[in-house]
């Protein structure tokens, strides 16, 4: 018997740590990971209100999915930019990729 | 204190100590080995939930292939960051307070709402119809046009990602 608010906080947890994340960490692969804990956070909760609040509906199961897609998508995209990065920069430092820098 | 409860706090301690190691620890290899022990803590989760389905969905896509996506390209762009610079930018003495600022307000926000505490025996609970599911993302009356925009862009991704990480020789690299 797990009350829904143990979920909606350690869901809450995960989501504030990857935005620290995402906001500190140099390493683009450190930013990327932060996102996946973000995502991760949201799929906790949307699962935990369709478990808690809508068993019979199948509109959770379906958004999850969708982010489930979108996380592997956004993955293999960022790092996939990443390698194309450390080829031409040897870099993967947040600070040092300035190409755009007017 | 049911012993559901008491494995949900030890899963939950886990997760979330594994999580800030994985935005504070110095080596990135290590922080992929952390992030692995946080989704098994996610996988967990799902399945406390009643959602079989997505708990064996989270190892194979999560673990399977995007923690060891990153692992991968961790090992392919090693170079000395590694060792002597600091692994988070300076505004981290400010970020952090303001995380635990947003953590503070969620929480606030949250046990205002009437649902917060809601309890529901799941272990009676026979977990999702992945039947019902999958003829439901098929369904012209459901879920078919979120299925296919899913479809089309792990697709588009899958050939963006092919296309951007191509070595090109002799073009402008």
């Amino acid at each position: 018997m797990i009350p829904l608010s143990w979920y909606l906080i350690v869901a809450a947890g995960l989501f504030v740590v990857g935005i620290f994340g995402v906001l500190t960490r140099k390493n683009l692969i450190g930013i990327l990971m932060g996102v996946e804990l973000m995502l991760n956070a949201v799929n906790i909760n949307l699962l935990a209100f369709w478990s808690y609040l809508y068993p019979q509906s199948l509109s959770g199961l379906t958004f999850v999915a969708v982010v489930f897609v979108a996380a592997a998508a956004e993955a293999a995209v960022g790092l996939a930019l990443i390698i194309s990065i450390y080829r031409r920069r040897t870099t993967v430092n947040a600070e040092e990729i300035n190409l755009l820098r007017g | 204190m049911t012993p559901l409860q008491i494995v949900f706090l030890l899963v939950a301690a886990i997760t979330l100590f594994s999580a800030v190691m994985v935005v504070s620890i110095r080596g990135m290899m290590h922080a992929a080995l952390f992030l692995v022990l946080t989704l098994m803590g996610v996988a967990f989760m799902f399945a406390t939930l009643g959602s079989r389905f997505f708990a064996i969905i989270q190892i194979l896509v999560y673990i399977g292939s995007i923690a060891i996506l990153i692992i991968f390209a961790v090992m392919l762009t090693r170079n000395i960051m590694d060792a002597e610079v600091a692994s988070l930018n300076r505004g981290w003495w400010f970020f952090a307070p303001l995380a635990l600022l947003i953590f503070a307000s969620i929480v606030l926000v949250l046990s205002s709402w009437s649902a917060f505490a809601t309890l529901r025996d799941l272990s009676s609970t026979s977990g999702e119809n992945i039947l019902e599911f999958g003829k439901a993302l098929t369904d012209p009356n459901g879920f078919v046009i979120p299925f296919e925009v899913a479809s089309v862009l792990l697709v588009a991704a899958m050939v963006g990602a092919v296309y951007i990480a191509m070595e090109r020789r002799g073009g402008r690299g």
